[in-house]
């Protein structure tokens, strides 16, 4: 990357608890204008969205990937919590479940005899039997998986009509989620990785966007866009209803001079964004500890100077699949993380703009590179992007004051919520143009 | 004074200089050869006459008139051609389309020009419309040669021409320089092939490091027993 | 076995939409390959110039309409294009004024200008949205059909229907001309061998005396053209939507990729190649397969409509494994 700015360091060691210190105190103006419960969903969502920003960081910010696909492994993450926390749906496993795994197992061999057949045949016979093999297995495939998944699907459609998961406890999918989008990953960036470094950017859009379109339509996997709703909370998470329904937390409530229902949706919010911090924590730990191991010196060796890590015998294609596949980690534990507070899986809502493009301008605003960074710009863009929608209209109010009324002023305004799109994109060209290396540039 | 007179150049890429107060130069319809060993700063040197590189320090004149801060494209158009040592040609454009690009910056009719081209370099014309990219490597150089004779120059700056072919093809490239210089045109060239360059050339001059080492005429050069020994391999 | 039957449904349901698409994709494709050639990244933010170019379109069309002009059987909009493509092209060349010509000077690797133009992805989706909204947009105006499926019927006496859509013949003339248009212009004229010359060398092409700035220029003109083009023939043929636009990046990079980047000849095939594989697997063969004397029970679909962007995405992948400078070999113009 670019090693402008030469101001870079200003403001010295002080910055980056200055920069934390003014977030924090955004938030709490939030908190003290338009509520707390308002300001902890902006602030938990910022804290998912700073473990999103901190495995694209590795990605990006250590080893100068480009992922355009971070809205697919979000979605991916997002549906072991289905998977694993849900209660099974009775009778679905039996009635298909083990058709359409062996249909799965069925696609995987026959994906792995064509790889075999690549690299032990050659000439005319090579590419028939492929096509041969990957063609009969398609249809054989098809054969077993169609009816099976007729079968989950047709058990209590309105309400279920999939799967199901396995009721365990929804903290065990977080590691899951991880593991899916690591799955993912590995998939791609084998393909793509040593390639052009546009190939990739291509390649993980496409993989972006088949995983959000799988969730979108696999009914028998998590209702598509019927949607999986009521996904259990972690411990120790409580609901709110059942908070305001204990005594003593409605006496304990009152001794303090809160009202009850507020004061649930507070706490419960309280306790995720513990949650949340403490994986933050944790994640931030091992992110540092990294980077200043020889491991992370490398990486940092081989995007300063791939041509010459690579004369001096690194094995730079290895290292960047490592990287690429721990940075999908990352997300897709965030993705996992999302769908939790959210309660609910919902495909649909999976915007590319939304989950990959925003989660870029996070990293690049925050600092590329700078682990510290990913989560200052994690937390600060998506407080600009849910308050650019409160701000956009009253921007164009007074633009629009001096206008008469009438279509033109009232099409303006009712367009002005799009104007967030805008001002991320400004953000980023001035940051990219003006401060390459972010807020906090990586020393 | 020289028609090309390149004198105490001293600069580099970065912060390291790799010329220290090089010169270089040239007489009208002459022949100067530049010869050392690899790394000796000689490309360097024919882009520093060429203005690709910023110097510290030096001067450069043509025809008597100071170049020293202009640009390569005004440079072409002061009457310099060159042929870089590698890329010299569009690989995906046809040999004609190559020459044509090398005429990008005259506004008059250059039929003519090419038509001299296709004299010098008959196979060429047989290879009009056929991509440059898919010649032999002495055909591509002809290309390269022949695309810095379209501004009609008066200095032609060659950087290794005869790279990477064989001796008959060589001797042949040879022949067409000299034809070249015999219309008075003078030519900077660099050689790795010695022995033959320093036969042809007016001048030479021993580069090392980025500074000359030896200058007097090719003859000369080829009977001083040191350069013999050091440069020319006996 | 109805072969005359099986082949008309075929030509009906398979070739002519996939023609069709082919040749939006193979325009799409063509402007990516020509910024990739000269200005050496992949643009992100190509479509979202597309939907730009024909959000502007339209509101012209609207504009001409409520006017009272009209070109009678065919759409409002292929006259309100020339504007479409003017303002476009303006505010490429205005993009490129402010924000990508830094980038130039200063060398930036080319994945860094990946990112700018995400920036400018951002920039050019919100004002397509301020301008025009989220909602589908129909605006084919003019005749609908050239053929219907009654006149075929009528004169053929064939029991398979077989429609031609006005806009479907529409964009296949229209992108003929435009593609015969540029090729012509590069391979004749003085500025379009310069550009291809600057993307072939561009150490030699500045030492030729060719000015890189208006080379620069002219692409971003010919892309925008290109680009609106692309995106008004896709919207006359099914609808305007800004997303939709978005997700047209895939398949019009993988068929850029797949004919080999920077090669404008491999990104017309690459968008047919494209085009007609997404049509053809997403295509149930029920009915020809019945036609053929096969009767199956299933749809004969291979892959569901919804999973059409994973046929580029496998013909890419393909590409990359095997042939990663693509069939036509990439980079060169
Ligand atoms: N673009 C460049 N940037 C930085 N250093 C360079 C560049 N080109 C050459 N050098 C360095 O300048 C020195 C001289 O290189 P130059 O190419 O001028 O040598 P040369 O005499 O032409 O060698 P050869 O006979 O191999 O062509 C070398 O040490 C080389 O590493
Ligand atoms: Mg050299």
């Amino acid at each position: 990357m670019s090693t402008r700015q030469p101001d870079a360091a200003g403001g010295g060691k002080l910055r980056a608890p200055l920069l934390f210190a003014a977030m924090a105190a955004l938030i709490v103006a939030e908190g003290m204008t338009s509520g707390w419960n308002g300001a902890l969903v902006i602030l938990n969502m910022g804290l998912i969205s700073a473990i999103m920003a901190l495995g694209l960081n590795m990605q990006w910010g250590y080893a100068g990937l480009f992922n355009s696909g971070v809205v697919g492994f979000t979605a991916i993450g997002g549906l072991a919590p289905v998977l694993i926390s849900m209660q099974p749906t009775p009778g679905a496993f039996s009635a298909g479940g083990w058709g359409v795994l062996l249909a799965l197992v069925v696609a995987a061999l026959a994906i792995a005899a064509a790889v075999w057949l690549n690299r032990h045949l050659t000439g005319k016979a090579k590419g028939l039997s492929i096509v041969a093999v990957l063609v009969v297995g398609f249809f054989v495939y098809r054969w077993i998986f169609d009816p099976a998944v007729a079968a989950i699907q047709a058990i209590n459609p309105a309400s279920q009509g999939y799967l199901g998961g396995l009721g365990l406890p929804v903290m065990l999918s977080w590691p899951v989620g991880a593991l899916l989008a690591a799955l993912a990953a590995w998939g791609v960036a084998k393909t793509a990785l040593g390639l052009r470094s546009d190939y990739l950017a291509i390649a993980t859009l496409g993989i972006g966007e088949i995983i959000v379109a799988v969730l979108k339509n696999e009914e028998w996997l998590d209702r598509g866009v019927l949607n999986v709703t009521g996904i259990p909370r972690p411990w120790p998470v409580p609901y709110e209803v059942d908070l305001q329904a204990n005594p003593a937390f409605v006496q304990w409530m009152t001794d303090w001079g809160i009202s009850p229902v507020t004061g649930s949706t507070v706490l419960v919010k309280l306790l995720y964004t513990g949650i949340f911090g403490v994986v933050l924590a944790v994640l931030i730990l091992g992110a540092q500890l990294a980077l200043k191991s020889p491991w992370g010196r490398m990486m940092r060796a081989i995007r300063d100077n791939e041509v010459s890590a690579a004369a001096m015998g690194k094995d730079v294609t290895g290292r960047h699949l490592q990287i690429f596949i721990l940075g999908a980690a990352v997300i897709g534990l965030g993705g996992a993380m999302m769908i939790t507070l959210d309660g609910q899986m919902t495909p649909a809502s999976y915007n590319p703009l939304r989950y990959t493009f925003l989660i870029l301008v996070m990293v690049v605003v925050g600092g590329s590179g700078n682990n510290w960074g990913s989560v200052l710009g994690g937390v600060l863009i998506w407080y600009v992007w849910i308050k650019a929608e409160v701000w956009g209209p009253k921007i164009m109010h007074t633009i629009t004051m001096s206008l008469a009324d009438g279509p033109l002023r009232q099409h303006l305004y009712d367009s002005a919520p799009h104007m967030r799109v805008i001002i991320m994109g400004l953000i980023l060209l001035i940051v990219l143009r003006f401060a390459p290396r972010g807020l906090l540039p990586e020393k | 004074m020289s028609f090309l007179d390149a004198s105490g150049m001293t600069g580099g890429y970065g912060a390291t200089d790799i010329l220290h107060d090089c010169t270089l130069r040239v007489e009208k319809g002459q022949i100067a050869v530049i010869v050392g060993p690899n790394g000796a700063g000689k490309s360097t040197a024919m882009k520093a006459v060429f203005g690709m590189l910023r110097l510290r320090a030096g001067k450069v004149t043509l025809d008597g008139e100071d170049i020293t801060a202009l640009s390569p494209q005004e440079r072409v158009r002061k009457g310099m051609g060159f042929v870089p040592q590698v890329n010299n040609v569009f690989p995906t454009m046809t040999v004609e389309e190559n020459l044509e690009m090398g005429a990008f910056i005259r506004e008059d009719d250059f039929t003519g020009t090419m038509e001299q081209v296709f004299e010098l370099f008959p196979i060429l014309c047989d290879k009009r419309r056929q991509n440059a990219g898919e010649l032999s490597g002495g055909q591509r150089q002809q290309v390269a040669v022949g695309r810095a004779l379209m501004t009609k120059p008066k200095l032609l700056m060659l950087d290794e021409p005869t790279a990477g072919v064989s001796p008959i093809v060589m001797d042949e490239l040879f022949d067409r320089i000299i034809e070249i210089a015999r219309t008075g045109i003078s030519i900077l060239m660099v050689e790795q092939n010695a022995r033959q360059a320093l036969e042809i050339a007016d001048t030479g001059y021993v580069l090392v490091q980025g500074a000359n080492r030896y200058t007097d005429t090719g003859a000369a050069l080829m009977a001083d027993p040191e350069v013999r020994r050091t440069f020319l391999g006996g | 076995m109805d072969l005359l039957n099986a082949l008309v449904a075929i030509l009906n349901y398979v070739v002519i939409p996939a023609t069709a698409y082919g040749a939006q994709l193979a325009l799409g494709a063509l402007g990516v390959t020509l910024i990739y050639g000269i200005l050496r990244f992949s643009n992100f933010a190509h479509g979202d110039t597309m939907a730009f170019g024909t959000a502007v379109t339209i509101i012209v069309t609207w504009g001409l309409q409520a006017a009272g002009v009209s070109l009678g059987p065919l759409p409002t909009a292929l006259l309100a294009l020339p504007f479409g493509i003017a303002i476009t092209a303006a505010l490429m060349l205005a993009t490129d004024r402010v924000i990508y010509r830094y980038y130039r000077k200063v060398h930036a690797a080319p994945v860094i200008l990946v990112m700018v133009s995400v920036g400018v992805m951002f920039l050019m989706n919100g004002i397509t949205r301020l301008l025009i909204g989220v909602d589908e947009i129909r605006f084919d105006d003019g005749a609908r059909f050239l053929i219907t499926a009654r006149e075929w019927r009528d004169w053929t006496g064939l029991a398979e229907p077989l429609t031609l859509r006005s806009t479907q013949a529409i964009t296949v003339v229209v992108a003929a001309v435009v593609v015969w248009a540029l090729f012509w212009f590069l391979a004749k004229t003085r500025t379009g061998k310069s550009m291809r010359a600057f993307s072939d060398n561009e150490d030699l092409a500045l030492l030729s005396g060719i000015n890189p700035n208006r080379v620069v220029a002219v692409t971003w003109i010919i892309a925008a053209a290109l680009a609106t083009t692309a995106g008004v023939l896709y919207g006359l043929d099914k609808s305007f939507k800004a997303f939709n636009y978005f997700q047209l990046l895939l398949p019009v990079f993988a068929a850029a990729i797949v004919g080999g980047l920077g090669n404008p000849l491999g990104a017309i095939a690459g968008g047919f190649i494209i085009a007609f594989s997404e049509v053809g697997v997403t295509y149930a063969w029920k009915k020809v397969a019945g036609y053929l004397g096969y009767n199956a029970d299933g749809l004969l679909q291979l892959l569901s409509t919804e999973y059409k962007f994973a046929v580029s995405f496998v013909i890419l992948i393909i590409v990359l494994l095997f042939k990663p400078t693509g069939l036509f070999r990439g980079k060169s113009f």
